[in-house]
């Protein structure tokens, strides 16, 4: 019954130019709708840890993150011999105390201080939080002051270059080794020795945190409930990755906001646009709908046709939009809008799943602006329409 | 009157336009464009509708063809009353009982004249390859196979007449509405295509109904009629 596609096709083929700015329009609206997207995948991306799933997060009750996070040394202790925590190949457990400390430092950009994390390990460190790879230097070595830098955040402050010293406290680091962390949160900290820095950072007799790997992840459950059973413990454990995407979700739900409000907004008014070339469409062709309806086409499939026109042209801006937005991808920025305040870099990240979301968006804008132009067509009376000229 | 009627149940008029008033308003005005038309079309008949401008004549070609609905009486066309079928009924009879030749032609731009004679066809059960077929037949018939391939633009004013023809006649209705058929073309043109509706009334007993201004074009009809401010004179 319906009109076939092909027709469409071609019409929007033949009469591009008048639904040219339609198509940029809706392009201009998937291209913002696909930099947001990104730019908020890309912060969510950065602020994930690495990840192991296995992993949990001992972090005191009611903090908001590991900075204010405090666990005593004698709950440590007790903790890491659980037998729900893993053992590592030399027979400790695999468990990782970190302090975590924040420090102001210059910007290559403009020189302005902004807040970098400071973490403290021990050896264990690499082991259990795992995929941590030094990419140029070496590792530090535990009792002397050296430090490596994140690859991210060795790009955007000044002086955090190989071999430089940086004053932190009053001691001078020295930095001996670059590392990166999958693209995690890591990237945009300094990683020094645990027991060196928790001296001159007043952080002794216990760590911030303690990451642990448990033996299975299905323990979690229980291990959090003995460690909150424990009245003289204020702590609790949390899935590493979940700790982890819970900072970010702060900034992340508030990009998310913005990224549905500007599209919105926008969207809407590039429906306007949309139903105003579609006006003009159903105007320009107002005798051959009604040739159509004469020849027994139903006013369904004319109004079908004009929304599948309008879908069509909103499409083609789509994939419009979504070429124009991909030189963003891995774009780098930072964000100090973190909760340990510390600046955390990360990049654009266009996904195929967000480039689909794009699509969508750009189709339903191209639905409501053809519906109302379309329903005009379809209930044209038929000896008037054939009248126009 | 009486043995027209007496005909009716065994080969009645295909055609049977019943006490037909057709109002519109304007605001509070009403402006009666027919006025009590009583016409049978047998079938088989080619004919001429004549007048001067707004007499009418194509509001009636159009309530014949049910594309319009008269404000009273009756509109009866291949034994069906066209003003009681509901709008998509309407539309499906249409496609299956009245072929349309218009006097701009009317073709789609963008579809080839294949494609364009073929667009009735989609309202059917039709196969592509059956589709494809009865369309080109169609062309035959009006003489322009070996333009299938082309788009109206490509085509001259008496060529897209021919085309719109094939489209009028591919779904083999038994009525052929004309409104104005040769009045965008010139003398040569005009003749064939009038030509061309001879034979289809004549080979293929199509009823035609012409409304047209041209009096050659009217000479070709074995009837004329005459309407006048919306009445029809004899």
């Amino acid at each position: 019954m319906a009109l076939p596609l092909s027709y469409n096709v071609r019409n929007v083929r033949a009469r591009w130019q008048v639904s040219l700015l339609a198509v940029i329009g809706i392009g201009l609206v998937v291209t913002v709708f696909v930099a947001l997207m990104a730019m908020r995948t890309g912060f969510t991306m950065a602020l994930r840890s690495t990840g192991v799933p296995e992993n949990a997060m001992v972090v005191q009750r009611g903090s908001a993150s590991e900075l204010t996070s405090w666990v005593p040394l004698d709950h440590r202790n007790k903790i890491v011999v659980d037998p729900r925590v893993a053992v590592a190949s030399d027979g400790r457990p695999m468990a990782s105390p970190e302090i975590v400390v924040v420090g102001a430092m210059p910007r290559r950009t403009d020189g302005l201080q902004t807040n970098v994390t400071i973490r403290g390990v021990t050896p264990k460190a690499f082991e259990v939080r795992g995929g941590i790879e030094i990419k140029q230097g070496r590792n530090f070595q535990p009792g002397i002051d050296e430090i490596i830098v994140g690859r991210r955040i060795a790009d955007r402050i000044q002086g955090l270059d190989l071999g430089a010293t940086i004053p932190i406290q009053k001691h001078h680091w020295k930095i001996v080794g670059i590392f990166t962390s999958r693209g995690g949160a890591f990237e945009s900290e300094i990683w020094g020795d645990l027991d060196t820095m928790a001296g001159p950072f007043r952080r002794q007799g216990g760590s911030n945190s303690l990451a642990v790997r448990l033996k299975d992840p299905k323990a979690l459950e229980s291990f959090d409930r003995w460690i909150r059973d424990d009245p003289e413990m204020q702590l609790q454990a949390v899935e590493e990755r979940k700790y982890y995407e819970d900072q970010a979700g702060g900034l992340s739900a508030t990009l998310l906001f913005l990224v549905a409000f500007v599209s919105i907004i926008m969207g809407i008014g590039a429906v306007f646009g949309a139903m105003n070339t579609m006006y003009a469409i159903v105007a320009a062709r107002t005798r051959e709908i009604g040739t159509l309806r004469a020849l027994g086409f139903s006013r369904r499939s004319i109004l079908f046709s004009f929304v599948v026109e309008s879908v069509i042209l909103a499409f083609a801006g789509g994939l419009f939009g979504c070429l124009l937005a991909f030189p963003i991808n891995g774009f780098s920025t930072a964000s100090g809008q973190t909760p340990s305040f510390s600046e955390v870099a990360f990049a654009f990240q266009i996904t195929p799943n967000i480039l689909a979301w794009g699509l969508v968006f750009a189709t339903i804008m191209g639905f409501f602006g053809g519906l109302l132009p379309a329903f005009r067509g379809a209930r044209l009376p038929i000896t008037s329409a054939l009248r126009e000229a | 009157m009486s043995a027209e009627a007496a005909r009716q149940p065994a080969a009645g008029p295909i055609v049977d336009v019943r006490n037909v008033r057709k109002v519109y308003r304007r605001d509070a005005e009403e402006i009666v464009v027919l006025n009590g038309i009583n016409v049978q079309v047998p079938n088989g008949e080619f004919l001429a509708l004549m007048g001067p401008s707004g007499s009418g004549k194509t509001t009636l070609l159009n309530l014949i063809a049910g594309i319009d609905r008269p404000t009273s009486g009756e509109v009866i066309v291949a034994g069906t009353d066209v003003g009681r079928l509901s709008e998509s009924e309407l539309a499906r009879w249409r496609s299956h009982n009245v072929g349309f030749i218009f006097q701009f032609y009317n073709l789609i731009p963008v579809l080839t004249a294949l494609e364009n004679v073929e667009l009735p066809l989609l309202l059917t059960s039709l196969s592509k390859k059956e589709r494809r077929e009865r369309a080109l037949t169609a062309l035959k018939v009006v003489g322009l196979a070996d333009r299938a391939g082309h788009y109206p633009r490509q085509l001259s004013g008496g060529q897209e007449q021919r085309v719109a023809i094939a489209r009028a006649i591919v779904a083999d209705p038994g009525v052929l509405v004309a409104d104005e058929p040769t009045g965008d073309l010139d003398a040569k043109s005009a003749e064939e295509i009038l030509a061309l509706m001879e034979s289809l009334n004549r080979d293929f007993g199509k009823t035609i109904i012409m409304v047209t201004h041209d009096p050659r074009a009217a000479e070709k009809a074995h009837t004329q009629k005459h309407l006048e401010k919306g009445v029809l004179k004899a």
